[in-house]
């Protein structure tokens, strides 16, 4: 099927496509403990008030730069976390303060890739019995069902059943993340966070990773929130791109709205950072450079978090928190530009 | 992938297990050694013709055979093939010797084996128990974590000698009237060895837990929604076997020693109930005169402990499958 095809297809989609993952105003913030007697002195805000739905069978990429909280929010969405505050709904069921005996038979439903294969696979457990851990939770197959299962799921993920009872360090980097995909696939889930899944591997793996991700998106009709900082490769997978800074998401549109009309200052200079492989077009006078750093969680700045670097800051930037909101269909911003509703509205 | 491999069972881990255990030379040894001495010490006592505790005053203060390389060059082999002609007392039916009541120490000694052994195993298995059971959840669980350690520190702030005297005199007599004199006094000693001596497992287990709690693998077991027990099981405990292992051995080390010293002093079995640590109290009043006596259960207790860590420490090599390698 051509690519233009499933794009328009999505797009017709999208309208009548059902709201598989409903994130409302997710705060989750860590309590920072200090002085002689570990009194609480403040908040590491890592993520602080983010929305954003995801659609059955879509790939929602989430991207920003290291320790914007892409992943705490990941976690926070599968209630790894309890979290500070906001609502979580997967499939129309409101996990958002749901106590964790209780999410437990929900647990098939939503399931996780991590983003260090090396250490989410436990070191003492054979690949069968890593594969087979989700099955032993939830399943009462018989032993022979479940190695059968296990050996399914090896092929799907392109794993020789002969390596069954190795250990993870028997495999290369690109093999384990095939594992941690089986185990992430053996209860059929619907939605799937993949925090990074490619970050710790080297090019030529990510492509097999990310196609077999592709794939497995195609033949079981999976939804993915795809972590990752990798711009490109969100490109590649992702039908809709939510971007990060400092704990809140600044802008969410659909992929060809965002990477060819990007409309926050930020993703104007995300968008700018990624390498043009063709040598001839690249100018170096479109660049977006950044200065200073990010600041510190547990501590944002007044008003919009990403007045310290913006290169089009204005003085209600510094004042005033920017609002949230659709400025085109289906392409969200939260930027003072373009804010139609305060007193200094337009741009 | 060939239809061959796909048919082929996979092979038992435990065979590579044993593998890895094999390259370990000392290891290996030990064990060999370890095993030697529990089928002597099991077996022996039953074919050996003295009974441990039959006093045979003629023959009292009898030197063990070793005694004949003390003789001159030509006189050694007369005393090994014929030991009554040559001149020092000792005898081929009491290879050790015998005390000074006639009582032949290699039955001794290997009757006093058994009770170390037992001892050492029983006292290092209860102390393992409590120190992974209060390290495993004071690390696991948040809530516990402070009521836990501030026990354990607790138990590490009490005198131990002290501690054990009070309990040897408050324990001894109501248990020696319920199971015995011997059994009574078995259970106690293992007992307070194994309640005194479980607090540094307790740490290191609690230690190793707190980091590998952290780790993406725990993680990944929470998301599949497994339960607490289950992550224990499954995740935390094989993670924490080495120290566990380490511990263990030690631990084995550290219990006869410390019968021994109790037995020593006079606190631990009855003075007619050979252990090694009593053979050595016993021996030392006589030690000038004949030295063998303390010499054979203090080399015994050393050959056992180092025995032991080194069998530890080849067991905690052979069950890392890092280590392992494949």
């Amino acid at each position: 099927m051509p690519p233009a095809l499933i794009r328009g297809l999505c797009q017709l989609l999208d309208n009548s496509a059902k709201k598989l993952v409903e994130v409302k105003d997710l705060k989750m913030h860590f309590p920072v403990y200090a002085g002689l007697f570990r009194r609480k002195v403040g908040d590491v805000k890592a993520v602080d008030g983010v929305s954003f739905d995801v659609y059955e069978g879509e790939t929602l990429g989430l991207v920003g730069e290291s320790g914007c909280g892409k992943s705490t929010c990941g976690r926070a969405v599968l209630r790894l976390y309890d979290i500070t505050n906001g609502s979580v709904k997967i499939n129309d069921i409101e996990i958002g303060e749901t106590p964790q005996s209780e999410l437990r038979p929900m647990r098939p439903e939503m399931q996780m890739v991590f983003q260090d294969p090396q250490a989410s696979l436990n070191p003492r457990m054979t690949v069968q019995a890593i594969i087979q851990e989700p099955l032993d939770e939830h399943t009462t197959l018989t032993k022979a069902e479940k190695a059968q299962k296990v050996g399914e799921l090896m092929d799907a993920v392109g794993l020789n059943r002969a390596f069954a009872k190795r250990y993870p360090q028997a495999f290369s980097g690109g093999q384990r993340q095939r594992i941690g995909i089986a185990r992430a696939l053996a209860l059929n889930p619907k939605f799937i966070v993949c925090d990074e899944p490619i970050a710790a591997l080297d090019v030529s793996i990510q492509a097999q990773v990310v196609n077999l991700l592709e794939d497995l998106q195609e033949q079981l009709g999976l939804t993915y929130l795809f972590i990752s900082h990798d711009l490109s490769m969100v490109r590649h997978i992702a039908d809709r791109v939510a971007v990060m800074y400092l704990g809140k998401v600044v802008e969410l549109a659909p992929r060809e709205a965002l990477y060819a009309t990007p409309k926050h200052p930020y993703t104007q200079a995300l968008l700018s950072a990624v390498p043009e492989p063709d040598p001839t077009k690249v100018t170096g006078a479109d660049r977006v450079v950044l200065t200073g750093d990010v600041p510190s969680p547990s501590n944002p700045p007044k008003g919009c978090n990403f007045c310290t670097r913006c290169p089009a800051v204005m003085d209600i930037c510094k004042q005033i928190e920017p609002t949230y909101q659709e400025l085109e269909p289906g392409h969200f911003v939260a930027c003072h530009l373009f804010e139609t509703t305060g007193e200094q509205g337009g741009s | 992938m060939t239809d061959a491999a796909v048919a082929k069972p996979p092979r038992n881990q435990w065979w590579d297990v044993w593998d890895q255990f094999k390259s370990h030379r000392g290891a290996l040894i030990s064990a060999v050694i370890f095993i030697a001495i529990i089928l002597i010490v099991l077996i022996g006592p039953m074919i050996w013709p003295y009974e441990p505790t039959k006093t045979d005053i003629r023959n009292k203060n009898m030197r063990h055979m070793l005694s004949c390389f003390g003789l001159d060059w030509g006189a050694i082999a007369g005393c090994l093939v014929n030991p009554t002609e040559s001149g020092i007392k000792v005898s081929w039916w009491h290879p050790l010797g015998t005390d000074q009541l006639g009582r032949d120490l290699f039955a001794r000694m290997m009757f006093g084996g058994r009770i170390s052994m037992a001892v050492g195993v029983t006292a290092m298995l209860i102390a393992l128990v409590l120190g992974t059971a209060v390290g495993v959840i004071s690390g696991y669980f948040k809530r516990f974590d402070w009521a836990l350690m501030r026990l354990t520190d607790l138990f590490l702030a009490l005198p131990l000698l002290p501690l054990l005297l009070v309990m040897v005199m408050l324990f001894r007599a109501p248990l020696s009237a319920t199971f015995g004199t011997e059994q009574g006094i078995f259970i106690l000693m293992v007992t307070a060895i194994g309640i005194t001596s479980w607090m540094p497992t307790a740490r290191i287990v609690r230690a190793d837990v707190l980091a590998i709690k952290e780790r993406e693998f725990v993680l990944a077991a929470r998301s599949i929604g497994t339960r607490p027990r289950k992550m224990i099981m499954r995740h935390l405990l094989p993670n924490v076997m080495s120290p566990i292992m380490v511990s263990a051995t030690l631990g084995i080390a550290n219990a006869i020693i410390t019968e021994s010293a109790l037995s020593f002093l006079g606190l631990g079995f009855p003075p007619d109930f050979p252990t090694w640590g009593r053979l050595l109290n016993d021996g030392v009043q006589y030690m000038q005169a004949y030295p063998e006596r303390v010499m054979w259960p203090g080399i015994f207790i050393s050959v056992i402990v180092l025995c032991v860590n080194y069998v530890g420490d080849g067991l905690r090599d052979a069950l890392d499958p890092r280590i392992r390698g494949l």
